[in-house]
């Protein structure tokens, strides 16, 4: 399908019903929220995401975590964007939860407790990103050996290691 | 991973002892190291240890052109590349609004499905010599090789097709390719009839698969198990049916559920699949419409040989393309497909430059086996190797 501009105006968004549940919930957690290429993404103030998650679940506007992955935005800072991806089964529908992080504080915390499927993913995300999830379990180097020096997908990690 | 300085799991109590399995193991399916914690033979507590094939693959994407990602995809889920090229394409496409002709989307959906099949049946073949049926592997290898040369003629390679492009397909299937994939079709339910006369109603089969390795569904859904292993617990959920994409809303399928969510179950679902997707290869085959492969979009996808070699434009799109890459509006997609064993979602970020900010697989096999600690604790050693077989795990796909 060709491109259409991206929805980036809350107020237009209101009537989603996601984005309306989470403002009725706590408008302050909201910061901002895009409709782009057919996908809802909505940015969460770091404090929140795990009641936010919490909520989605408990309204049933969200069932199953399908992804939870971060990009980093190097030399912007604040750097990292955590992307949480919900899916709802029954509504078939998903949506993308964001949260931006800084590189000289990048600590969040963790959903594990209330989805255990984050636990790898959030593992991963530690590994590969250096990014400290607070309340996980067993907060480990996953894919690279434990005693590594540096998180690879960073950005100002070169490609071919350090020599 | 690897070289742990401590042993991660603590002897609980004295009577447990900590047991190495992997990673140099058989019916680990790959690299994969379990630790655990047994007494006597029953297993107390479980833990996987992965990484030790990690290549860093999201890495090497970032500083690749978008195109040249697509051979990388190939490599992450070894035995279905293609359906691996098809998500990471059509996220691609995603991106940059494009329309794909419908020949390209039949075409990729008759090929994912036999990738599917070809899937499956690795699965069959080693998930039963795991279990100490032997014969099975060799039929269901049989089947496989035939697979195999379908997609060496398509593609001129066996395992790392790189078939599906962005915009559309590598080339048009050569003369005689549908015939061959008839002559597949045509005769493969009979070779599934002869797997489930081997197997299902085998009573060491039954035996060893029946109760053991169970998961809920709510456990299931919480852990992030997806796919058949999920479908077993009785959650009925099919991306390609539920949230159909690359054309699947026009194909008819039932979607194979099973409700006791243990090893038995997760075999008949699979079986049923192997069924299923014969049914819509048939009908991608049958209902193959003409046309173009590939996208009338001249900056983004390479041009015919014969236009180059006439045409100015078309010779300076093709040495734009291959050496500069074509840009891709900025965003961010995610894009999810069914692969053999679950949802494979690719999340891209781009940044409007010709190279991928971030490009994350969300592998199924990395998801599910995080279910298998649940499935094994209480029970015996030798349920480990069912339970492995069971949820169907490509190691490639969970380290990257």
């Amino acid at each position: 399908m060709p491109l259409t501009p991206a929805i980036t105006d809350l107020e237009q968004l209101k009537d989603h019903a996601i984005v309306a549940d989470l403002l009725a919930w706590n408008a302050e957690a909201v910061q901002s929220a895009r409709f782009d290429r057919d996908e809802l993404t909505i940015y969460i103030a770091r404090e929140s995401i795990r009641e936010a998650c919490d909520r989605l679940k408990a309204q049933g506007l969200a069932d199953f975590l399908s992804d939870l992955t971060c990009a980093d935005f190097y030399p912007r800072e604040p750097r990292f964007e955590m992307a949480y991806h919900l899916l709802s089964m029954k509504r078939k529908e998903r949506v993308r939860l964001k949260v931006v992080l800084g590189g000289d504080d990048a600590t969040v915390e963790s959903i594990t407790p209330m989805w255990p499927s984050a636990n790898f993913f959030e593992r991963e995300v530690f590994d590969l990103f250096g990014i400290r999830f607070l309340g996980h379990p067993y907060l480990r180097r996953i894919m690279m050996p434990e005693d590594w020096e540096g998180h690879p997908l960073r950005k100002d990690y070169p490609v071919e290691g350090y020599r | 991973m690897g070289h742990l300085p401590n042993p991660v799991l603590d002897p609980t109590e004295d009577k447990t002892m900590i047991l190495n399995m992997g990673p140099q193991h058989p019916s680990t399916h790959g690299v994969l190291r379990l630790l655990l914690e047994i007494d006597g033979e029953t297993i107390v507590r479980m833990m996987p240890d992965i990484g030790f094939l990690h290549t860093g693959i999201e890495k090497t994407c970032e500083a690749k052109f978008y195109q040249q990602v697509v051979p990388l995809t190939d490599r992450i889920d070894y035995l279905c590349p293609m359906v691996n090229n098809l998500c990471y394409v059509m996220a691609v496409e995603k991106l940059l609004g494009l329309e794909i002709p419908p020949r390209a989307q039949w075409m990729r959906v008759m090929l994912a499905e036999l990738q599917r099949i070809s899937s499956h049946l690795v699965w069959l073949g080693t998930h039963a010599m795991d279990i100490g049926a032997m014969s099975v592997f060799l039929y269901c290898f049989r089947e496989r090789e035939d697979l195999l040369r379908i997609y060496e003629m398509v593609s001129g390679q066996r395992m790392m097709t790189s078939y599906f492009r962005i915009g559309g397909l590598a080339l048009d299937p050569p003369l005689g390719f549908f015939e061959k994939v008839k002559k597949f079709l045509d005769v493969f339910p009979e070779k599934v009839d002869e797997y489930e006369n081997l197997l299902t109603g085998n009573r060491i089969f039954i035996d060893r698969l029946k109760g053991v390795a169970k998961i809920s569904a709510e456990d299931g859904l919480a852990i992030g198990l997806t796919g058949p292993s999920l479908r077993a617990s009785g959650v009925d959920f099919d991306l390609r049916r539920d949230m159909p994409y690359c054309g699947y809303e026009n194909f008819k399928f039932k979607v194979p559920v099973a409700n006791d969510g243990d090893v038995w179950a997760r075999y008949v679902c699979r079986v049923e699949e192997l069924r299923q997707s014969r049914e819509i290869a048939k009908q991608a085959l049958e209902g193959m419409p003409s046309g173009p492969t590939k996208a009338e979009a001249p900056k983004v996808v390479l041009p015919d040989r014969e236009k180059m070699k006439t045409q100015m434009e078309a010779l300076i799109y093709h040495f734009k393309i291959v050496t500069e890459g074509f840009t891709v509006p900025e965003g961010e997609v995610y894009q999810a497909i069914e692969s053999p064993r679950g949802e494979m979602g690719y999340y891209i970020v781009s940044d409007g430059t010709a190279k991928p900010l971030r490009v994350h697989m969300r592998s199924p096999s990395y998801a599910n086996l995080q279910a298998l600690p649940q499935m094994c604790e209480g029970r015996l050693i030798a349920d480990v190797v069912a339970a492995i077989g069971s949820i169907d795990i490509v190691l490639g796909e969970i380290d990257r």
